[in-house]
């Protein structure tokens, strides 16, 4: 499966990714919309949180509203969820979202928008097997 | 009515015999800031179906769940109701917070009733659906009352808005069975069997007075059903009683936002902050989501509190084996055992393909709920049964007959002590061999109860109305099975050895509804870690966390989430057993719900007025006063000389230490004696000021003062406090 890989050593924080994860999501410019995040870590350098795909919230979702779709990439089930945010809470790595005009939680779908938009290469699609 | 068989059971054959007895429409209703502000109330003598506005002053005062129980029940019953009266309610209410997904443990419903085992009201707790789902088909509160001629089935559909009372005199009682049969046929659809949610008893509830009730949830994995029990008083005999085979409730589309609450932001975060915690912190605390609550057989057994053998020692060698290595290894973990949506607590776990050994459904292969602490140490230790493999086996047979597995256990180590010691025999057992360790034995009284047959029936009245048997049909001595028979006010204790913590006896003899430990557990704050060594300062503890914890029950929230998770820094801070960092989560989740302002002090009052109308609801039915908070001697010290000479260093020292008594050349039963008058004196002193941190009299009634600081004084209230003032 594709998934967003990164270089956190290549970032230079201009946070063009969260833009256009935010624009594909919810056609919205608010970069707490979205699925990928940069964080300046104390003045040196950013680190990039976005979903591995590992797919530990598929077994923790209560109504099986999670499920891997045909190239694997880990997907929510809208009719399903119950916005329990259970997922989130038990993410790894913390990639589940919430964010409070959005209803349920919200995640990376590996369109890699964000990767098209990084100048630095910073951020792009790898091929991984789990 | 078949009872055998699980597998093909034809449910349209079934369906097509139920009679409609009664039908009607109710209009929708949004919840708004986690109310309905409607019950539904049911009359089974009459067949009328009512829905009922709930007032603002209802609200106000009692703010739902175990309050709008208490609160209905008061109106519904007299002094000269029992339980088996025709006007006694059972209610299932929720709470405000009741029906939220996003915080761990909000699924809980509440069931009051007139306890057949008390005569007073009971209150139980229970997960599963039921209680969510029946809340958003418009109804905060489902009131029963009247009995019916023939078994029916009370089917709430809240999709079609519809309220059904339907005959129905096919499907089998027994639990595993009936949620399966009626979840098949109430569900359009294998998707759709999430909707439904079943309210049942069995077989062994309809013979006894420790009858339970199961309540549903479909586990949509699996493929089947999982049952939580409101396990306590014997709502399941009541249930039966009236002649109800099970309430069903239909209600699709359940999002996170159904409460239509007032800050959902707020919400999800204290959910999120939550569900992280226990990702990060369980496994360093109670492993709740791989051990549930079998983690306390290993807890209580190092500190001599684990009630083996009739509560007359703390340990036993072969304790462990019922802890939690073994059910590690027996649960089928690795999904989600919450019992409602969004509890990453998760302690709900269950086996598959566990075959049965005894009775009806020996040789098949079952899918089952796992037992609890209180059902590994009433049906294991305290009856000197160590096999964990059998104890899933009673728990299942509890579950399915729908028994209390903390009456049952504890009913069943009291005759195994009798029969032990021979005061009573196989002519009183008929035929038993009801030894301290016999498994078959024991599996063989509950069977016995399920057929309506022989001591089976008997031992099914509870420990309360054996000893009057035991006295007035054989001669047994009054004031021994006074000592060793571990009942208070009709109701056995549940599973804690309490003889070294002064607290905890208080916490269990002044408790409502008897000895049950959802109201306190104080037994490692007072005896592990002495942070209470004045009266007052357990008085206090006896005061905040009935109240503390009452709370829960008014909400709609399950007390697990509160202290089997903690935040990793809470040792440090000033008051750790309050856990104050939940304590502020539930002020802020419940301002977020109902958009009212909030505050620890409210919390309290909210609780203390249900507390105090359950109180002063005991005085009406006859038992509330200080002489029924007066427990057995053995919840307090040793009994019995092998009880004294198990710990006969640590009596010894206190005997020096604290009585002032040299135990040196004293026989055993002298020492017995000199221990006894100075705990039982230490107990009424402990009393003195618990019932004065309480604003009640000395003879625990609560003062006109009390009421009225409350704003419960109302006539009724004040006429029942008044006779005894």
């Amino acid at each position: 499966m594709k998934i967003v890989a990164s270089k956190p050593e290549l970032c230079i924080g201009c946070k063009a990714c969260e833009e256009a994860c935010s624009k594909v999501l919810f056609k919205d410019t608010d970069a707490e919309k979205s699925a990928i995040r940069i964080t300046p870590i104390n003045g040196e350098g950013y680190d990039i949180n976005v979903c591995n795909q590992c797919g530990e919230c598929i077994d923790i979702c209560p109504v099986q509203a999670i499920y891997r779709n045909k190239n694997d990439i880990v997907m929510i089930d809208k009719d399903k969820c119950v916005h329990c945010y259970a997922c989130a809470g038990f993410c790894p790595l913390l990639a589940m979202r919430y964010h409070k005009d959005v209803v349920g939680p919200f995640k990376c779908i590996s369109c890699g928008a964000c990767t098209r938009a990084c100048g630095t290469g910073a951020i792009f699609l790898e091929d991984i097997i789990y | 009515m078949e009872c055998k068989l699980s597998n093909n059971v034809n449910v349209e054959a079934l369906k097509a015999k139920h009679v409609i007895l009664h039908e009607s429409n109710f209009e929708p209703k949004e919840i708004y800031r986690g109310y309905a502000d409607r019950s539904l109330y049911v009359n089974l003598t009459t067949n009328e179906v009512k829905v009922k506005p709930i007032s603002e002053e209802m609200k106000n005062k009692f703010i739902g769940g175990r309050g709008y129980g208490m609160k209905y029940l008061w109106d519904a019953v007299n002094p000269d109701t029992r339980w088996d009266s025709p006007e006694n309610e059972i209610i299932i209410a929720q709470g405000p917070i009741g029906g939220i997904t996003q915080y761990p443990g909000a699924g809980k419903s509440y069931v009051v009733t007139l306890s057949p085992l008390t005569d007073l009201p009971i209150d139980s707790n229970v997960g599963g659906y039921f209680g969510p789902l029946s809340k958003f088909c418009g109804f905060d509160a489902l009131e029963v009352q009247g009995k019916a001629k023939r078994d029916v089935i009370i089917f709430i559909d809240g999709d079609n808005n519809k309220v059904t009372i339907e005959e129905a005199p096919e499907e089998c009682v027994n639990s595993h069975i009936l949620a399966e049969v009626l979840t098949e046929m109430y569900a359009d659809s294998e998707e759709d069997k999430r909707n439904v949610s079943v309210v049942s008893a069995g077989l062994a509830a309809e013979n006894s007075r420790i009858g339970l009730l199961n309540f549903s949830y479909y586990d949509l994995r699996r493929k089947k059903c999982k049952l939580k029990q409101a396990g306590r008083g014997g709502i399941g005999s009541v249930f039966r009683n009236k002649k109800i085979k099970a309430l069903v409730v239909k209600k699709t589309g359940v999002k996170g936002d159904l409460n239509n609450p007032y800050d959902m932001d707020t919400i999800v975060k204290l959910g999120l902050k939550l569900h992280r915690e226990i990702y990060e912190n369980d496994k360093d605390q109670c492993w709740m989501r791989v051990h549930g609550t079998t983690q306390l057989i290993d807890a209580m057994t190092p500190h001599d509190l684990l009630p083996v053998n009739n509560f007359q020692y703390g340990q036993h060698p072969e304790a462990l084996k019922l802890g939690k290595n073994s059910f590690e290894k027996m649960f089928d973990l690795g999904k989600p055992d919450g019992c409602w949506y969004g509890c990453t607590l998760a302690c709900a776990h269950a086996l598959k393909d566990f075959e049965i050994k005894t009775g009806p459904y020996k040789g098949q292969k079952v899918f089952t709920d796992g037992p609890e602490y209180e059902s590994l140490a009433g049906c294991g230790s305290n009856c000197g049964i160590f096999d964990p493999v059998a104890l899933v086996e009673t728990n299942f047979y509890c579950d399915t007959y729908a028994i209390d597995t903390i009456s049952f256990g504890t009913t069943c180590a009291f005759i195994m002590e009798c029969y032990e010691r021979g005061i009573i025999d196989q002519e009183v057992t008929g035929g038993l061999d009801l030894r301290f360790g016999s498994w078959e034995a024991q599996m063989e009284l509950m069977h016995q109860m399920a057929r309506g047959e022989g001591f089976g029936v008997v031992a099914g009245q509870g420990i309360h109305r054996l000893k009057r048997l035991f006295v007035e049909k054989y001669g047994l001595d009054r004031a021994f099975l006074e000592d060793i028979g571990m009942e208070m006010k009709g109701l056995e204790f549940s599973e804690y050895i309490t003889k070294e913590s002064l607290a905890q006896q208080a916490g269990y003899g002044t408790a409502n509804k008897g000895p049950q430990h959802d109201e306190n557990w104080l037994i490692f704050m007072d005896m592990i870690r002495n942070q209470m060594p004045t009266f007052e300062d357990k008085a206090e503890a006896l005061h905040y966390f009935p109240l503390f914890r009452t709370w829960f029950s008014i909400v709609g929230l399950c007390k697990l989430p509160w202290n089997d998770i903690m935040p990793a820094d809470n040792h440090l801070t000033d008051e750790p057993a309050k856990v104050p960092e939940h304590v502020e989560n539930y002020v802020a989740l419940f301002t977020a719900v109902t958009g009212k302002d909030f505050s620890k002090e409210e919390m309290l009052l909210q609780s203390e007025r249900v507390y105090n109308l359950q109180k002063v609801f005991c005085l009406k039915m006859g038992k509330g006063l200080r002489e029924y908070d007066y427990p057995p001697y053995r919840s307090v010290g040793p009994v019995t000389v092998e009880e004294y000479e198990s710990r006969k260093e640590l009596y010894d020292k206190q005997l020096i230490e604290k009585v002032g008594v040299d135990p040196e050349g004293l026989t055993v039963e002298d020492k017995i004696q000199a221990l006894r008058k100075y705990r039982e004196e230490q107990y009424q002193t402990l009393l003195d000021a618990v019932y004065k941190r309480r604003g009640w009299t000395l003879n625990a009634i609560p003062t006109l003062e009390k009421l009225k600081e409350l704003d419960i004084a109302y006539p009724d209230v004040v006429e029942v406090v008044s006779r005894f003032l």
